[in-house]
């Protein structure tokens, strides 16, 4: 922001760039849907750029984002989701919610993961897979659930190659020791 | 409007120190930011990613993400931590004498 004032100063002003804190934070991503997938990415990517340290743990459906069979193939519905509204560039009907009824239509999902991706694209939002890249490339820690990997009969070779290793909830505590935990 | 003086020239800053004014940076100042938030020496790394920003900035008004840095200015995110640690997005812009990105990602 511009101050409007005058006001010369001989020490030259600075930036506070607080390169010392010790701010640490850990995302939690348990839903493996496309538009949930990206709230923690988003914040991660901010969170990254301000230099703080940043873990995310990936659970139940969240395991989707880090799972190299589904990663790429994210799906969005209406279904269930009484927040979304008609399609825009309806006029006025873009502003009603859809009726669960035409949510439930086959090839809807189809339709709407495509719409939202585009959305996603305009925006020159990367898709998952590139933005897990991203934010590895950031310094951020990927890690996988234990028991998530059992549950769903994955192993290593199945996930993400930038997830660092599989842990259980005990090793997520203590890595999260003295960090803001994002659940989402 | 609050002006500063960095190495012996009166510049216009915002009320956290960026550069307000494009035309009024050149590279001895871009030196002497750097050097004054602990980037001592600015190699041709350093010159590549700025001279990039500056570029992107005169043609757009924006100051580029770091994504846009990575993906149009063809360098490495990882490369530009270990330029700017930390913060790349925010000190290359302070560097460059421009604002702080706005985009989110």
């Amino acid at each position: 922001m511009t101050v409007t004032h005058t006001n010369t100063t001989e020490a030259p002003l600075v930036p506070d760039f607080d390169d010392d804190s010790d701010r640490k934070i850990c995302f939690v991503c348990s839903k493996g849907n496309l538009d949930m997938a990206y709230p923690a990415l988003i914040m991660a990517n901010g969170a990254l750029a301000e230099g703080i340290e940043t873990h995310i743990f990936f659970t139940f459906w969240g395991m989707d984002m880090i799972n190299k069979k589904t990663m790429d193939d994210l799906q969005f519905t209406a279904l269930g989701n009484a927040a979304m509204h008609m399609p825009p560039g309806l006029g006025k009907l873009s502003d009603k919610h859809m009726p669960q009824g035409l949510a439930g239509l086959p090839g809807m999902t189809g339709m709407a993961t495509k719409m939202l991706k585009k959305q996603i694209a305009d925006l020159d939002v990367p898709e998952v897979p590139e933005f897990l890249q991203l934010l590895s490339d950031m310094g951020a820690k990927l890690w996988a659930c234990q028991m998530s990997v059992d549950m769903m009969g994955l192993d290593a070779d199945d996930l993400f190659e930038e997830v660092v290793d599989v842990i259980n909830v005990g090793e997520f505590m203590e890595l999260s020791d003295g960090a803001q935990i994002v659940f989402v | 409007m609050s002006t500063t003086t960095i190495a012996g020239h009166s510049v216009n800053v915002n009320d956290e120190g960026f550069m307000t004014e494009y035309d009024e940076w050149n590279e001895d100042l871009g030196r002497e930011l750097a050097s004054m938030i602990g980037i001592d020496e600015l190699t041709a790394e350093h010159w590549e990613a700025i001279n990039f920003l500056r570029g992107d900035f005169a043609e757009r008004s924006e100051t580029p993400t770091l994504r846009r840095v990575t993906k149009v200015g063809g360098i490495p995110t990882k490369q530009l931590f270990v330029l700017f640690p930390k913060k790349p997005a925010k000190k290359m812009a302070y560097v460059a004498g421009l604002p702080k990105p706005k985009g989110c990602v």
